[in-house]
């Protein structure tokens, strides 16, 4: 097969499967496919697999490994903490706060959930996208069982303050979920240390396969299965396990527990020499989300007067790929929340691109993206009618 | 990504007319940067035909293909002939687009029309 020659800043939507990853998967399709909840010691084999795994995903976030379930994707994991610990606290309330830019997989269900009498506060965000613990901490009530704030905003790449709006959960004892999608992996996460009850996470935002995710749940916290049947997961989570993946998942977390500080150092270095390159030489643009506090590889600029899946598509011809949160770029035709939620003129939300970086990324990709993308902008500059 | 054809991706990469007209003899407006797309027609007309037709657009592949599109189309045409080109002949004409950026086409068509219609206001038909 032909080597796509490309240039990959799309390391949000998904990420490359390290090579190492890859071999430690490799067997588990033809080789040791058993089911692990056979009792033949085939079966039991792929279980053994599982639980190494585990031990392997545990430790990434400084978790015992009887508090990590394993599920299909991220989404799961997020739909599994909101809907299983509100129904198993439905007797102690029924309310939840969350913020303004959370994922579609925290905000949908949320909307879902309010259909069924579930409340929901909706916390704004500041213009670089932080919550304000003293927000949450105002919308508490008593009936409040569950607060749920991403860890790092995959489209603007802020990290929020989780420490205090932990430390506002505990005091309220209030259970805290994180979204930590984007983080996992990515930046050095210690639950324990974080103040974190409930966190999802996803191997496939961390050079892992796509397929497997988790959701790590405190000991001692109740939950209801969001999926039914048999009795995998310790009852937590029916379904026969993607066994090649969750091992992938488990190389992944191995991988980035050894490797995590040098990917941050060189991957942080890249994404300021292209926001620097991108300032100086293209003007009227801005950099979204905060300029400290954001993800290693995050790179959210909004270009003025240009629309953002035009600026795309002519990166895309130059074997470029990135996001955007413009309408048009969306399935939905609709402009990002995310970007509505920290007030961006809705101009400014359209002529938005993201280039996420990741460990594969080097220095000459930069540099052509700089090199690039300044033609592209004034192009479609002169072109537009906002333009004067 | 929406996955444009190659006639759209031509008029993309090489958009006829883009500009404006100083001293247009009309201009036509549609769409709001909102909704992410916005499209500026500028027309001269000449013995009641579009002796000129050049736009400005702010918006996504299918928009700026549109645009050139629409500017190609109605080119030389008399104002009736440029009244009646509708969106489904725009995107006829550039065969087909996805299902999600058919409302681009509505656009391309109406800024024209609003186009000639400033022009008409302008320059009401004497009875």
């Amino acid at each position: 097969m032909a080597e796509y020659e490309n240039i990959f800043f799309d390391n949000a939507s998904t990420t490359k499967v390290d090579d190492r990853v890859y071999a430690e998967m490799e067997p588990y399709f033809r080789q040791y496919y058993g089911n692990p909840s056979s009792l033949h010691s085939f079966g039991d084999f792929a279980s053994t697999k599982i639980e190494e795994a585990r031990g392997k995903v545990a430790a990434l976030i400084n978790t015992g490994e009887e508090e990590i379930y394993f599920t299909s994707c991220g989404t799961e994991s997020n739909n599994f903490a909101l809907w299983g610990i509100a129904r198993a606290l439905k007797d102690k309330g029924n309310h939840i706060i969350t913020s303004a830019i959370e994922h579609y997989s925290i905000l949908n269900p949320l909307k879902e959930m309010q259909k069924e009498g579930w409340n929901v506060t909706i916390i704004p965000v500041d213009e670089f996208g932080f919550v304000n613990p003293g927000d949450i901490k105002k919308a508490i009530t008593k009936d409040t069982v569950l607060i749920s704030v991403m860890h790092a905003n995959n489209e603007i790449g802020t990290i929020q303050k989780i420490k205090a709006i932990a430390t506002v959960a505990k005091e309220a004892e209030v259970l805290f979920h994180s979204d930590g999608i984007a983080t996992a992996g990515i930046i050095p996460v210690d639950v324990k240390e974080l103040g974190i009850d409930v966190y999802s996470f996803s191997a496939q935002q961390m050079y892992g396969p796509k397929g497997a995710a988790a959701l790590y749940i405190k000991k001692g916290i109740k939950i209801r299965p969001l999926l039914l049947g048999g009795t995998q997961e310790k009852g937590r989570r029916a379904g026969t396990e993607n066994v090649p993946a969750i091992v992938g998942f488990g190389k992944a977390c191995e991988i980035a527990q050894a490797e995590l500080g040098d990917c941050v150092k060189n991957i942080t270095i890249l994404r300021d020499n292209l926001i620097e390159g991108i300032k100086n030489s293209i003007d009227k643009v801005k950099l979204n989300g905060h300029p400290v506090m954001r993800l290693p590889g995050n790179v959210h600029i909004s270009y003025e007067f240009v629309e953002g899946e035009s600026i795309l598509l002519m990166l895309n011809l130059q074997g470029i790929e990135a996001a955007s949160g413009s309408s048009c770029a969306s399935q939905a035709l609709k402009s990002s929340h995310v970007l509505l939620a920290i007030n961006l003129t809705p101009t400014m939300a359209q002529g938005s691109v993201l280039f996420s970086l990741g460990k594969y990324n080097n220095r000459e990709q930069v540099d052509k993206v700089i090199k690039v993308l300044p033609p592209i902008i004034e192009r479609l500059r002169q072109m537009s009618p906002l333009c004067k | 990504m929406v996955t444009y054809n190659e006639k759209v991706m031509q008029h993309f990469m090489n958009p006829q007319n883009v500009g404006d007209i100083k001293d247009a003899d009309g201009i036509g407006e549609v769409g709001n940067p909102v909704c992410g797309d916005m499209m500026t027609f500028y027309i001269k007309v000449k013995d009641n035909k579009l002796e000129d037709v050049k736009f400005k657009t702010f918006g996504c592949g299918a928009a700026i293909a549109v645009s050139s599109m629409v500017s190609q189309i109605a080119k030389g045409k008399t104002l009736e002939e440029a009244l009646k080109i509708t969106n489904k002949d725009v995107a006829e004409e550039l065969g087909g687009l996805p299902k999600n950026k058919m409302h681009c086409s509505n656009l391309g068509a109406d800024a024209l029309h609003a186009a000639i219609k400033d022009y008409m206001k302008k320059h009401p038909k004497q009875k």
